[in-house]
């Protein structure tokens, strides 16, 4: 095995923080799952250099970084549609690509989308595991680099180098001009709302309001009033659900979202749909488009084949979540 | 027993709809048990005060076998203990900058700061559920006198060791971070170590005394 590298961090970029499948199995002591807010491009960019589906990468959010290269290996880039440069010269997304010592592969302007993951070859970011997971949550300062988003500066560990392969893939299909439809189930807690609530929420877009992270989104349209206003007490939520605190505002929980939560939900983001959400930038529309639970299972297989078909099967296995 | 969805990849089983002893002892009975049971595709497990949570791969976890599996476990269970957990005794240090709503809270009581103090610790308190960030446990039942409700706005940052009351709930911020609680004291109990597993030093079913300082 050859000696650990690292990569140097030239400029942060807006938010990129290092992520694998997630920190599962500790809800009940309060740990989050966090993990890709796209896993489907995470996982493709991990089989693009030939890791397995929970390597770490680096997601790159809006803005990416501009990193220094100190060992020989090979990356790739998949997710948002960034201009991307290697010492300059232009090189494609969804394409491994070999990377010489000393080069700086720098991330330019974003195109579509608004995450990017960039895996290492060798086996992925080398940060060190807590409970498991290299995964960063953010609001706890777990996992990956000190828990926080990477800093000019900052030396991100990596493999000293990586098996030569070529591949190429096509990408999620991202959401364009800025417009979305996410599939939602009716939420656990549908008939705590006014019945106009439903229909306003599926006839109405909403817009992803700045003040949106990787715990949620803030959705930004009509007031969706609650009906009946007992407090609920908390309990487990996940990812996907569309909770509407006092204030009419629904929040679509995300990556990094809490473990449990005491507001009424009026919707559930089917799994299928997670990674097309987490493609989304403040400002982005979505339309909620309500579906049953035969077609959120349908299109959770459909999504897991436009995977395995690129990848002849090798970014599923072991642990793995879909989306 | 009632099944709702959450979605297609979490379940919540309801045993009870109330903040209650027993209630939460079958809960913990239950979710240990499922554990246990290790269902194929069942990623996590979250009691709660009078519910289960359980997360699923949707295209791994067979429904309608995991149902039948709780309905089983459920079955062959005996009743619950209610007092089984380990008893923590935690220094508070009330009032002052430690304790910035003290005031306040006596305000709501209508009654003396000393008062709130003395009616906050006298209570052996039960851990129900641990959420929020890691570490953060929700203790109940705080004296209904003292139940005051969150802050309006909350505070942008509230340091780690502050001790809140959140209506009937009452708990120990374990790491800095944004918060409504109305703080009413501070500790230098250590609630959480991130490089243990698991990292929360409180579990759920475990018992807690406040100790005036």
């Amino acid at each position: 095995m050859s000696q650990p590298s690292v990569l140097h961090v030239l400029r942060p970029g807006l938010l990129t923080t290092v992520q694998d499948l997630g920190r599962r199995g500790h809800q009940s002591t309060g740990v989050a799952v966090a993990g890709p807010m796209d896993a489907f491009s995470h996982r493709l960019a991990n089989w693009l250099v030939g890791n397995g589906p929970d390597a770490a990468t680096l997601e790159c959010t809006l803005i990416g970084p501009h990193l220094e290269v100190e060992s020989d290996g090979l990356v790739a880039v998949a997710g948002a549609d960034f201009d991307l440069t290697l010492d300059g010269v232009s090189v494609p997304t969804h394409t491994a690509w070999p990377v010489r010592r000393g080069q700086v592969l720098a991330f330019g302007r974003r195109r579509q989308g608004a995450r990017a993951y960039l895996a290492m070859g060798g086996g992925g970011i080398l940060t060190t595991a807590v409970h498991g997971s290299r995964a960063t949550h953010l609001p706890s300062r777990v996992g990956g680099l000190d828990g926080r988003a990477l800093r000019a500066g900052d030396q991100v560990p990596v493999p000293g180098a990586a098996p030569v392969v070529h591949r190429r893939a096509r990408g999620l299909v991202l959401p364009t001009a800025g417009r979305a439809r996410l599939r939602v189930l009716p939420g656990t807690e549908v008939s705590w709302f006014a019945e106009a609530a439903w229909q306003t929420l599926t006839r109405v877009s909403f817009q992803v309001s700045p003040r949106s992270n990787r715990m949620g989104y803030r959705m930004e349209g009509p007031p969706l009033p609650v009906r009946r206003h007992d407090t609920m007490l908390s309990e487990a939520v996940a990812r996907g659900s569309v909770q509407v605190p006092p204030s009419g505002e629904p929040i679509l929980l995300m990556a990094d979202h809490q473990t449990t939560g005491g507001y009424p939900r009026i919707a559930h983001v089917i799994s299928a749909d997670a990674c097309v959400a987490g493609q989304l930038a403040p400002g982005d529309f979505v339309e909620w488009v309500a579906c049953g639970p035969d077609e959120a299972l349908a299109a959770l297989t459909a999504r897991e084949h436009e995977l395995a078909v690129q990848t002849g099967g090798e970014a599923t296995g072991g642990g793995v979540w879909a989306t | 027993m009632k099944w709702r969805l959450a979605g297609d990849s979490l379940v919540t089983i309801e045993l009870g709809t109330t903040i209650a002893p027993r209630v939460h002892a079958q809960v913990l009975q239950l979710a240990s048990a499922l554990a246990e049971a290790r269902v194929h595709g069942v990623t996590d497990i979250v009691p709660a005060y009078g519910t289960i949570g359980v997360h699923f791969h949707p295209l791994v976890t067979d429904l309608a076998g995991l149902q039948s599996t709780v309905q089983r476990l459920r079955d062959s269970l005996p009743e619950a203990p209610v007092l089984s957990g380990r008893l923590h005794e935690i220094p508070v240090r009330y009032g002052g900058e430690a304790g910035p709503d003290l005031a306040e809270v006596a305000a709501f009581a209508g009654c003396s700061p000393e008062a709130v103090i003395d009616r906050h610790s006298r209570v052996e308190y039960r851990v129900y559920l641990l959420g929020f960030v890691p570490g953060f446990a929700y203790l109940g039942v705080v004296d209904p006198t003292i139940a005051v409700p969150r802050r309006r706005v909350p505070r942008e940052r509230v340091p780690a060791g502050a001790v809140g009351i959140a209506g009937a709930q009452t708990g120990v911020y374990p790491t800095a971070t944004p918060g409504g609680w109305q703080i009413i004291g501070h500790t230098s109990a250590t609630l959480v170590h991130h490089d243990r597993t698991p990292s929360a030093v409180l579990a759920p079913g475990d018992r807690v005394r406040f100790v005036p300082q």
